[in-house]
């Protein structure tokens, strides 16, 4: 059976750190950065890169549009 | 084609002479004494002829932003009301005059404040020149004083709202707007069919998207935007100033008037000079540019001037700036709605500069 | 551009499936995190951009929070004085019967300053669209008390909470709208869950193709949050408005056209 595997980018300035990506994506690909970004913002970014399944939920609640995402079948 | 003659109200004369200089759009509430203006154009029905869209809006605060909104697009739109339906559309004037845009704003003005009357007064003069609204802006002013001048003022205002972006009012008063007199009407104008460059048109590839607005949060960009607009009202000072002088040449005593005073005050020079006092009128036909320079120089050949208004005294402002001290001006008006008679004018000449 | 990327081998041009539209412009949006304006800002780039609307679509943006949204949509913009945007509206589309033209205002814009406005656009059934963001709070100025603020709801003019006996109750306008003829779709949505952007977009999708066949006006409202104004992080302002907001702003369609 093929596996659908996801792969999302981060525009890390853009990123204000609101944590709704996060909730909303159903595999917990995604988490806040220990680091901030040039405006002082934990950004999001993909956490746990093998869980995504590229169901664009996150870019679809980002109110940032911070979220490229990419998905394939292996 | 010829010009065609007719015997019209004020108010019916601008709104055909809209109609023929191929207005856009008129955006109107009625209120006495200028309701013939949308009563005539709804009449008319030029969406069938010309396609010039007439709306009767929700309030005259409404009407204003309609103008906005038609005046964004780069389309020839006015709208028109009296003094209190004029107050409630600063807000929307300031805006337009922030965004620079093009538009007609017709005033036929009626005593106040507050209700006051519907019958005619000239006491709009500081909000119409001064400003009006909030912040530093002028609006063109001019002052028709006749039936043949509320028509072709229509004309005279869209030249200088696109020439200059900025609002032009025609500031008539109910006596004009009411009366009826021949006029002769221009030929119909065909309604242009494209905007300027800076309208909201829908974005093409082509070009940036343009945006009207009178907003910017950034002091140092916004003192530059109010100092373009100075320089505009300066160059607007410069060239179109316009006057027109009766029996001026050997005067000793000089009326300012405008619109219906200009009118009585003409009987009243006629008056003046049958009892031996040398009187001329100058009448300014622009309240902003206002005719400083003409009349500083008048100062320096006449013993005093007399600004006649139908108000408690507000155009006197701007004739004593002009004057700067070199002769006495005096004020004499009657308000209420009452128009002053050209005896009285005499009479008040008479009492002010020569005694008895 | 810095950029943090998952697995890099299935990035590849042929297998994108979401980015932003280019409708969007780069400019930062002026939002606090987790504003719903952004998401429906988006959306509403994205309807642009599919339906090939740029060169067509002339919006008019509000006085509040979103008195910016011309920084962000790369189409012609007015900018509105507070609550007249419906009436600058009308006068576009009676210029300009063929471009797209809509508002998008909040709810201090729409249902307060500019009841009047709204009421007579949409009873005269402009064929406008109006976006109306309804979060329950002045959120520019700093959290006052809106029209739409709710029974007992907190704010910096209703400190002690707001008491209807003397503030009045909370405005339902999109369910005044709902009632006048002239109004033809008429929709409550939100943005705050991927299900529900679907929704919304499928919405504002109707609606412009509603306005190409001169139906009149549509009204969309968006219940969304104010997480700086409810003093909440982004995450809790969803479930509160979830648990506070929708009992008494039900999402779902008000008027839908009789097909």
């Amino acid at each position: 059976m093929a596996k659908i595997r996801g792969s999302i980018v981060v525009n890390v300035e853009r990123c204000k750190g609101c944590e709704v990506c996060m909730v909303s994506c159903p595999t917990g690909t995604i988490a806040m950065a220990k680091d901030v970004n040039g405006k002082g913002y934990n950004y999001a970014f993909p956490a746990n890169p093998e869980l995504c399944i590229g169901c664009a939920n996150c870019a679809m609640v980002c109110p940032d549009g911070v979220i490229t995402v990419y998905k394939t079948k292996i | 084609m010829e010009k065609e003659l007719r015997l019209m109200k004020g108010n019916e004369a601008v709104a055909e002479a809209a109609i023929r200089a191929g207005v856009d759009g008129y955006f109107g509430y009625p209120i006495t004494p200028q309701t013939e203006i949308i009563e005539y154009l709804m009449e008319a029905n030029p969406a069938g002829t010309t396609g010039m869209i007439v709306l009767q809006a929700e309030s005259e605060v409404a009407a204003i932003n309609m103008v906005y909104g038609g005046a964004g697009c780069g389309k020839k739109v006015m709208t028109s009301s009296s003094s209190p339906g004029i107050s409630l559309k600063q807000e929307g004037i300031s805006y337009i005059a922030g965004a620079e845009l093009p538009c007609l704003i017709v005033n036929v003005v009626r005593g106040g404040p507050g209700l006051g009357t519907i019958q005619p007064a000239q006491s709009d003069y500081f909000q119409s020149t001064k400003g009006g609204g909030h912040g530093d802006y002028h609006l063109i002013v001019l002052a028709p004083a006749s039936v043949q001048e509320m028509a072709d003022f229509v004309d005279l205002s869209f030249e200088l709202a696109f020439k200059y972006r900025n609002p032009v009012m025609m500031l008539s008063d109910g006596a004009i707007g009411q009366m009826m007199e021949k006029v002769y009407l221009k030929p119909h104008k065909e309604r242009s069919k494209t905007s300027p460059d800076w309208a909201t048109t829908g974005k093409p590839t082509t070009r940036e998207r343009n945006i009207i607005t009178s907003l910017d949060l950034d002091s140092n960009r916004q003192e530059l935007f109010n100092i373009k607009l100075l320089a505009k009202y300066d160059e607007i000072r410069e060239k179109e100033v316009r006057f027109e002088e009766f029996q001026c040449e050997d005067a000793e005593y000089l009326l300012v008037a405008y619109g219906t005073s200009a009118r009585v005050c003409q009987k009243s020079v006629q008056l003046a000079r049958e009892q031996g006092i040398k009187a001329g009128l100058l009448r300014p036909i622009t309240l902003f540019p206002f005719p400083t320079k003409r009349i500083n120089e008048l100062a320096g050949k006449v013993k005093g001037m007399l600004s006649v208004e139908m108000s408690a005294g507000q155009m006197i402002e701007d004739v004593l700036l002009s004057v700067n001290g070199k002769v006495p001006v005096y004020h004499f008006g009657r308000m209420g709605g009452i128009v002053t008679t050209p005896e009285e004018v005499v009479e008040s000449l008479k009492s002010k500069f020569i005694g008895g | 551009m810095v950029e943090f990327s998952g697995i890099k081998e299935i990035i590849k041009p042929e297998n994108l499936v979401y980015k932003k539209t280019n409708i969007m412009t780069e400019n930062i949006l002026s939002y606090c995190p987790g504003c719903g304006h952004g998401t429906a800002h988006r959306i509403l780039a994205e309807i642009i951009d599919e339906e090939g609307l740029q060169s067509e679509a002339i919006g008019v943006s509000p006085v509040g929070c979103s008195v910016f949204l011309y920084y962000y949509l790369d189409i012609d913009w007015q900018e509105a004085a507070h609550g007249r945007a419906p009436a600058v509206a009308t006068a576009i589309k009676r210029l300009f019967p063929e471009k797209f033209v809509f508002t998008y205002q909040g709810d201090g814009d729409l249902a307060a300053i500019g009841t009047a406005e709204t009421i007579h656009a949409c009873n005269r059934g402009e064929n406008i669209l109006i976006i109306f963001i309804n979060n329950g709070i002045y959120g520019m100025t700093g959290g006052q008390m809106a029209p739409t603020t709710l029974p007992g709801m907190k704010s910096s003019t209703s400190p002690y909470g707001r008491d209807v006996k003397t503030m009045g109750y909370p405005l339902k306008m999109t369910d005044i709208v709902a009632s006048l003829p002239g109004s033809y779709y008429v929709t409550r949505q939100s943005v705050h869950t991927p299900a529900n952007v679907k929704k919304t977009k499928k919405a504002i999708r109707k609606a412009v193709n509603y306005q190409k066949l001169n139906k009149g006006t549509c009204l969309i409202e968006i219940v969304s949050n104010c997480p700086s104004g409810w003093k909440m992080t982004p995450v809790q302002s969803n479930k509160w408005m979830e648990e506070n907001m929708f009992p008494y702003y039900p999402l779902g369609d008000l008027k839908t056209p009789e097909e």
